[in-house]
């Protein structure tokens, strides 16, 4: 199996840095590339087409959402991770809604980010805890608040109860095996939650966003 | 109206569920519904941010306003009178964001709400297509200069005019009897109050003599706002610049004094504590908590709400007993004494994690849904038989099982080899947001 190729865009060095430094730890993985703000990152991301940007949220440019509007006509192939201190649900709804196929938190381990960067190069969505909350929130919210909302999707109850199970902290193969489905079935829900989220509304989530007062 | 709705705000429940205790208070009052206040929108605004305002208010699509105002206008110009009353009278509304998201979106770090070109163009095709309807309807013909005309130039420059000044400087653009403003405000009224009269006089004398008439009132404003438009301008920039430099000094401030109380003392206790990691990472993990909860919100008063007293129990049992709580909550609730037993059984099932799991880490998911609250609290580390425990030992079945089944809720205590997950639900007594006036 050829090595992951991985590109870091972060705006502080001393981040960079110490992602490279866990992930060279692992021989499937390989750092092509860094970048510290939207405007170097969007050529980076063209020049060396790497399987999976890692992506911070905030940067300098328009944050990381700007980064995947730019690249994704370019180059579809590419897939991005957001991973941020920043906890701001509307942020990470916002980059996740850009096309980023999962969201962690920078306290992720090296092992689990080099998991979920191979989850997320294979064509998976990953999904911590926290953002299965932030998705929770944000379809239950708008399914209070809305009456006629045909354009979004709901979650079905099987997605639901996958994401609940994955916000109490259960990983993928466990979520399977407390649902008796298999993992690749857990992949389907998880992917197509994701894609809920990106093709729902703009209205309403913005609506959700508002009455959070995150907007 | 006798109860809720004789106390003060909407925070009334704020005292009432400090002072609730799962075994002193078991009555439960719903809330005053908020009063709903129509606003518009500062980051979605096109012209005004009324019609946005409006919508969000009606929960109506935008576009359906808009056209409103435009088909409205019509009728002698009842839409447009409207807009501009609503334009004058409804608070603008600047997004309010925690200090992390201040910051992050003034150095361009984050997106920024607006607009999208589609909507724009919307609404100025939209606008066309009325303006052309009201000037068929009204004008002698398709190409002939009409009365409206005229009207339709001032309300631009009014739009203009306002938009300029839009509610920053409202205050004292009005209060201010001398220097520019007043000269501004008294020279903006007389001349639209001339034009009134002007075309009140050309229409005596028949519909040419309005058309020409128009041409040169509309040159007249043109030059008008060309003549003062800088102006204003400038008078609203220096007082933007002015009020914001304010705000900065006070924002510096505010951040130097956080830093100096919070980190600043972090990173002595933790040069201190050099030797120890279990303390530092302790510390450095709480000291990572309040600033993100200050950066990026979170910020209730502990007591207030059902989802800060679970982040209080987090922050209390990450510090006592040195362990990872990943908290994650959907959806929030005025506390009640029902639910002030759920947070404490959590709270003992979180406690029991740190002490007999063995982990370091512990996840807790806490969900409002329809009717029930539910948490579930769930460790990997060993675990053990619920069945075995000895009768005299409290820890599950008293603190946990026994205060939520007492209160008509449930606990399940589920252990094997893959750890332990301890689930509580328990029914809402009534659900505040949707029906307040409910009798229990």
């Amino acid at each position: 199996m050829s090595p992951l190729h991985v590109l870091v865009v972060d705006d502080h060095a001393m981040f960079r840095t110490g992602v490279r430094a866990e992930l060279q730890k692992d021989p499937g993985v390989v750092v092509v590339g860094e970048a510290e703000d939207v405007d170097t990152a969007v050529p980076a991301v063209l020049a060396a087409r790497p399987d999976v940007v890692l992506l911070d949220v905030h940067m300098p440019g328009g944050g990381g959402a700007e980064v995947i509007r730019r690249v994704l006509p370019q180059a579809p192939e590419v897939r991005f991770l957001a991973l941020s201190v920043s906890d701001a649900a509307e942020d990470v709804i916002g980059v996740i809604r850009a096309g980023a196929r999962g969201y962690v938190t920078k306290t992720i381990s090296g092992a689990e980010l080099v998991d979920a960067l191979h989850r997320v190069a294979s064509g998976d969505a990953v999904f911590s805890p926290r953002l299965a909350g932030f998705v929770l929130d944000a379809f239950a919210g708008t399914i209070e608040v809305a009456q006629v909302d045909e354009d979004l999707d709901r979650l079905t109850e099987r997605e639901r109860e996958v994401m609940r199970l994955i916000a109490r902290g259960y990983a993928y193969k466990e979520v399977a095996k407390e649902l008796f489905i298999s993992v690749k079935t857990v992949e389907t829900h998880v992917s197509s939650v994701l894609r809920k989220l990106q093709l729902s509304s703009r209205h309403e989530l913005t609506k959700w966003a508002s009455d959070r007062r995150l907007i | 109206m006798p109860g809720p709705g004789s106390h003060e705000g909407a925070t009334w429940w704020r005292r009432v569920a400090r002072a609730c205790d799962d075994a002193e208070v078991s009555q439960s009052v719903a809330p005053p519904r908020p009063a709903r206040r129509a606003f518009r929108p500062a980051d979605r605004r096109v012209v005004g941010g009324v019609a946005a305002g409006v919508a969000e208010h009606l929960d109506v699509p935008v576009l359906w306003v808009r056209v409103g105002f435009v088909v409205t206008t019509w009728l002698n110009g009842a839409g447009v009178v409207a807009y501009l009353l609503l334009w004058r009278f409804l608070p603008l509304r600047r997004p309010e964001l925690s200090p992390g998201l201040e910051s992050a979106t003034r150095r361009g770090l984050r997106p920024v709400g607006s607009p999208g070109p589609v909507e724009v163009l919307q609404t100025a095709a939209v606008v066309a297509l009325g303006a052309g309807v009201l000037l068929l309807v009204h004008g002698g013909g398709p190409f002939g200069l009409s009365p409206v005309l005229p009207l339709l130039v001032v309300v631009v420059g009014v739009a203009v005019v306002w938009r300029q000044i839009d509610d920053a400087s409202w205050q004292s653009w009005f209060t201010r009897t001398t220097g520019a403003g007043f000269v501004l405000r008294v020279a903006a009224g007389l001349a639209l109050v001339g034009f009134g009269v002007l075309y009140l006089v050309t229409q005596e004398r028949g519909l040419s003599g309005v058309g020409d008439l128009g041409v040169a009132l509309l040159v007249a404003v043109l030059g008008f706002l060309l003549l003062l438009g800088p102006w204003i301008v400038s008078l609203v920039t220096d007082l933007g610049s002015e009020r914001r430099e304010r705000i900065r000094s006070q924002e510096r401030a505010d951040v130097a004094a956080h830093l100096h109380d919070s980190v600043l003392q972090t990173l002595a206790l933790l040069q201190k504590n050099a030797s120890d990691p279990a303390a530092v990472a302790t510390l450095a993990r709480r000291q990572e908590r309040e600033l993100r909860s200050w950066l990026y919100g979170e910020e209730e008063l502990p007591g207030d709400s059902w989802a800060a007293a679970l982040r209080d129990v987090r922050a209390d049992v990450e510090e006592t007993h040195r362990i990872a709580v990943e908290l994650v909550v959907v959806g929030d609730v005025p506390l009640d004494a029902d639910l002030v037993a759920v947070v404490r059984a959590a709270r003992e099932a979180v406690v029991n994690a740190a002490k007999h799991a063995g982990v370091d880490r512990v996840d807790v998911y806490a969900e409002v849904g329809q009717g029930a609250v539910e948490v579930f609290v769930r460790d990997r580390g060993t675990g053990f038989d619920p069945d075995a425990i000895a009768d005299d030992r409290m820890g599950v079945r008293g603190s946990i099982v026994g205060r939520v089944e007492s209160r008509g809720g449930t606990a399940r205590v589920r252990s094997g080899p893959d750890g332990t997950e301890v689930a509580i639900t328990m029914p809402l007594s009534a659900d505040p947001a949707a029906s307040p006036e409910e009798p229990r």
